[in-house]
This record gives structure tokens, sequence and C-alpha cells, in this order.
């Protein structure tokens, strides 16, 4: 626990975007962090998105960065800045821009990114977009100085998927990777859960419970057609793409327990992975596609093991504890994020595959669902604060976190998408 | 439920109509002096005149209110208790005696842990139940185990007594 608890406060502006309905408030302090100042790009006061704002937040949400007050300093892209003024600011790089309406009524954004130690120009990038992708642009404004930067790949242009609950109403949304501009893919007044990318970015399976037991089904995001890809007698649950997205894994209980499949993912005739007596759910396929990790309570209680993903032998992975459940890799299959309860509270846990170190990253008590981001740089959760349903993303290590704070209702089942093209 | 006693009461109600057209009232007879001739055991006949009406009444659902197919479980637990055998019981001979019957037995549990792990466990309990109903004769057909998990809370809120209220299977005719 750090005693002295840096809050920063970022009210994203609300600019008549009806979906603006998240806050993001981000804590805690990183062991290595860029300073950065990111100057209110020109012409922004009258552009419907707030483009340095938002840039700020995504790479403060990160972990990685440090936003270093620019003073209201009035520059754009075409601006040389004087190098010793940002250094004794305590700034490592700056962004500048500018936001112009075109005369198609798009919208011209440009950037520049320096490194204000060394006084060089990292380059710049320039768009031109209507106005409802502006603040996607935002977004590749921070993966290109978030790339810049660390030499990894950002992810605040992937969008993620979630699940809220409002009085009798459940709603799938899909979301930028901050929260905001969610839509709703699906309406529903019977539960959804379980939400999964497929690797392409453009289907979402789930499990729905519309005809009064949990059927499985593939929804194309775009133009909102869906297939029943499993409704077997009994319970169907827990879809998982293969990384080539051509094979859906789940659980399905139309031979009597708990049981893991494979079926191609357009549905058809499923393939049982391993056959017992206990609970076998949660599947997940490592990035290779050739391992499954699952949760089994074979040994007692609910444990994440990993077997072929053809099936076979499987090795028990989690060892500490009762009661571990819902894991989720890191794409490098470095690390994996689970929930394990701990003295009756349930807390998101990140294990070091190679060593099988583990860590419990929250201070909350009933975590749920982790989701790796597809750089394996923050994990997504659900979980309770003031007893009300929130989602969380965290650095790996646990040391930032930041509230993706739903208004009205309960939000939980965050998956987050893949890289977008 | 108000709406398919409703379409069951008007499929009644037309079999009745034509079923009086139909076989007793010869189709020659139509256009003649048919309609004040007497008829048999049809309706319109008898000493209420030409203009009585039968009245239909549509079975009552022989179905046991909420309250007698609903089994409770303990924490962690996936047994009957030895109580809810006779409720068992009762639903089971109401399904043998009725091969159209279809029931689904829903899983529930309380509200910790994770969602999908819960599903898993709900689905324990309605198989749980399912298994019983099966050792009382009840053909495999007319069965389905389904699970909610944590989804559908029978009552809110995190007091031992409503999660013991939550950790249920729940018969559900269909």
């Amino acid at each position: 626990m750090l005693k002295r608890h840096l809050l920063i406060l970022i009210t994203t502006l609300v600019c008549g975007s009806a979906f603006a309905q998240f806050r993001v408030e981000v804590s805690g302090v990183g062991l290595t962090q860029v300073p950065i100042a990111i100057a209110t790009f020109r012409g922004e006061e009258s552009a419907p998105q707030k483009i340095a704002g938002i840039v700020q937040a995504d790479l403060e949400r990160s972990g990685q960065f440090r936003a270093v007050d620019t003073g209201g300093a009035a520059m754009d892209e075409g601006s040389r800045p004087e190098v010793s003024t940002w250094r004794q600011k305590g700034a490592d790089a700056l962004v500048t821009g500018s936001i112009t309406r075109l005369a198609d009524g798009r919208f011209d954004v440009r950037m520049r990114l320096w490194d204000v130690v060394r006084g060089t120009d990292l380059g710049g990038q320039s768009y031109a977009v209507v106005a409802g992708d502006l603040r996607l642009v935002a977004h590749r404004v921070a993966d290109f100085v978030y790339e810049k930067m660390t030499g990894d790949k950002g992810i605040f242009s992937t969008r993620i998927a979630y699940v809220t609950k409002v009085g009798p109403s459940y709603n799938l949304w899909v979301a930028d990777a901050d929260g905001e501009s969610a839509q709703s893919a699906l309406n529903s007044a019977e539960p959804i859960i379980s939400p999964s990318w497929a690797p392409n970015g453009q289907q979402l399976a789930y499990v729905s419970f519309e005809s009064r037991k949990p059927v499985i089904f593939v929804h194309d995001v775009a133009t909102g057609k869906r297939r029943l890809v499993a409704n077997f007698k009994g319970s169907n649950s827990a879809p998982a793409w293969s990384p080539d997205g051509k094979t859906l894994a789940a659980t399905l209980t139309r031979d009597g327990g708990s049981q893991l499949y494979v079926m191609d993912a357009n549905g058809g005739e499923p393939r049982r992975l391993a056959q017992n007596s206990s609970i076998d759910t949660e599947p997940i396929f490592t990035t290779n596609g050739k391992s499954i990790y699952f949760v089994s309570d074979r040994g007692g209680a609910p444990q994440i093991y990993r077997m072929p993903s053809t099936g076979g032998n499987a090795e028990r992975v989690t060892f500490t504890g009762t009661y571990n459940i819902s894991p989720s890799l890191s794409p490098d299959g470095k690390w994996l994020a689970y929930i394990s309860r701990v003295s009756g509270v349930f807390k998101l846990h990140v294990m070091d595959l190679a060593t099988g170190a583990t860590n419990a990253i929250t201070d909350t008590t009933a975590d749920e669902n982790p989701s790796f981001s597809p750089n394996g740089r923050l994990i997504i959760y659900a979980t309770q604060q003031q007893g009300r349903e929130a989602l969380m993303t965290t650095t790996v290590d646990g040391k930032i976190k930041a509230r993706l704070a739903g208004q009205g209702g309960d939000i939980r089942e965050p998956d987050w998408g893949p890289m977008q093209k | 439920m108000k709406q398919l006693v409703l379409v069951a009461a008007v499929a009644v109600f037309l079999s009745a109509c034509s079923s009086t057209k139909l076989d007793n009232v010869p189709v020659e007879d139509k256009s003649g002096s048919g309609v004040a001739q007497p008829i048999g055991s049809g309706a319109g006949t008898g000493p209420a005149g030409e203009r009585a009406v039968t009245p239909v009444a549509v079975e009552k659902s022989r179905v046991p209110d909420a309250a007698n197919r609903v089994v409770y479980f303990d924490y962690d637990s996936y047994a009957i208790r030895p109580e809810f055998q006779a409720l068992i019981e009762n639903n089971a001979k109401l399904v043998r005696a009725d091969k159209s019957k279809k029931i689904a037995i829903e899983g529930h549990t309380d509200d910790r842990g994770g969602r999908e792990y819960n599903l898993a466990l709900g689905q324990k309990r309605a198989e749980a139940v399912r298994r019983a109903m099966g050792l009382l004769g009840v053909p495999e057909s007319q069965l389905e185990a389904v699970s909610f998990g944590k989804e559908k809370p029978a009552v809110m809120g995190g007091t031992e007594d409503a999660m013991a209220k939550n950790r249920r299977a729940e018969i559900s005719y269909r």
C-alpha cells in the first residue's frame, strides 16, 4: 500500500457526447515515468473533442508517463519549442498540435512530438477525419507518442467490451479503451456474460440468457448480425477464441457436468477436450494456440490448469489458495492474471509464469474477470467500489490504476479487444 | 402465461364450434331450414333453446406454485436436503404423467465468486435435481438442467439469509 496516494483527477470534457459516461481517475505512483508536457492543441477550444486532454489521460493511464503542467503554452505542430523552458518545467518530451475544421466539415488534426532533453523532433502525424472519429484520432496520437517513447505498441486506439445492468436491462457495450464513446451492441432483458473479442476485432462471442438458458452467440459488431453457435442441451458458456479465429473453446454440459469442448467458430459439432466428473471451465488459448489454460476443481477446489489445445494431460498452474479462477494471459505468455480468494475476499493476482511468483495487485475485495491489453502492459478488470460495480485498469505491477467509472447501474465483464489495424 | 391460457381458451372454443358444424350439421342443410332444426347433442339444442352457450373452462394448470418448485442448498453443497425429497417427487409425478410436459431445472448460486465458475456450480445443483428426478422415473427427454449462476438472485443483498435463498434450483415448466 502506498502511504502517499497521489490522486490525479482528470475530468474528460463531455462536449455533447451522449455516451460520455466515464470519468478517468488515475491513482498510484510508478517507478519510472516519462515526464511529458502536452500542450493544448491550437483550435481545440472550438473543436468537438479536447485532443490534448484525451492524449494526456491515455498516457497517464498507461502508468509510464507523468503529465507536466504546460502553463497554458500556446503552440502547435509548427512551433519550435524553447528547449530550456521545457527542461526547466521538468519535461522530457513535449506534444504539440492543432485541430482545424476543413471546408467539407471534417477536421484536420496535426501533431508533433519533441524530445526536449536532446532538442530533437521525434516526428509527427496528421489525420483528416469526421467529428465522430476525433476521439479515435486522439487515441492514435497517444499510441504514436507511446510507441516513440517506450518502443512498445500503444493500445489506446483498441476497443473494450463490457456489460452493464441498469434496472432490468442488460447492455453489451463496445467502447474505446478508456471506456468512452460506448455504443450498445446488444440490449436484452436477460443477463449477458463473458464477452470475448475475436482476434480480428470485428466479432464478439458471448453468453446470453435470452432463451432462459445460457447459449453462445457470435456477433458481428459493425453489422449487428449474430449467429447462435452453441445451443446444446444444458448450459453453454465461457467462449474463447483460438488465435487464428477459426475455433471456439467453450464449456458445455450437454453430456452432463461442465466440460470443455472445441468447435468451429461458425458453429457445428463440438469435440470434447477432456472427460472427467469435475468442473472444467473458463478456457483460454495461449498466443501460439497450442495450449489452453482453464479452471478445474478436479483437485477438490478450483485451480488453474494448462493442457494441450487438442486435449491430453493437464498440469496444475496455481498452487496457492483454494479458489483460483478467471485466467487471462499476457500475449507474450509471461504473465497470468487471475482471481484468487484470499481470506474470503476476491483479489486480482498476477503470476510470473517463469518463476511461479504471484502478487495480489489490488486493495479491493470483489475483483472479477481480468483481461490483458493486447500489448500486455495493462489489465482491465471489474470490481466493486463503495458497493458499486466499477471497471479498472491496472499496470501489471499494480502500481498505477485508473477507474473507468460508469454512471448509473452496474458494470462488469470487461474484455480487451485486439490491436486495431 | 396469461397469454398462453387465453390462446388455449380460444383454441378450445374454436374447436367446439367447428366440431358442431362439421360433425353434426349436414352440409346440404346449410341453405335450407337446417339452422332451426334440432340437431342431436350439439350446441343450440336442449331446453335452453337455439341460443344456448356451453361454457368451457380451461383446465387449471396443475403446475405446482412457485414455492413448491424450489430446492434450496447449503453453502458449497449440491446435496439435496431430505426435506425437499417430497417436493421433487411431486414434480416428478406430474411430469411422468404427462409426456408432453418438459421441465428445465435452473440452478443458481449466491453472489460470491466469479460468474463463469458460479455458472458451473449452479449447473451442479440443477443436475443434482435432474438426477433425482431421473431416479424417480422421469425420462431424460423431458428434463433439461441449466444454470443461471449468480446472474438471477431471488433476493438481493449480501446477508447470510439472502445468500441462502439464492442457493437454489428452480423447477421450471416449459
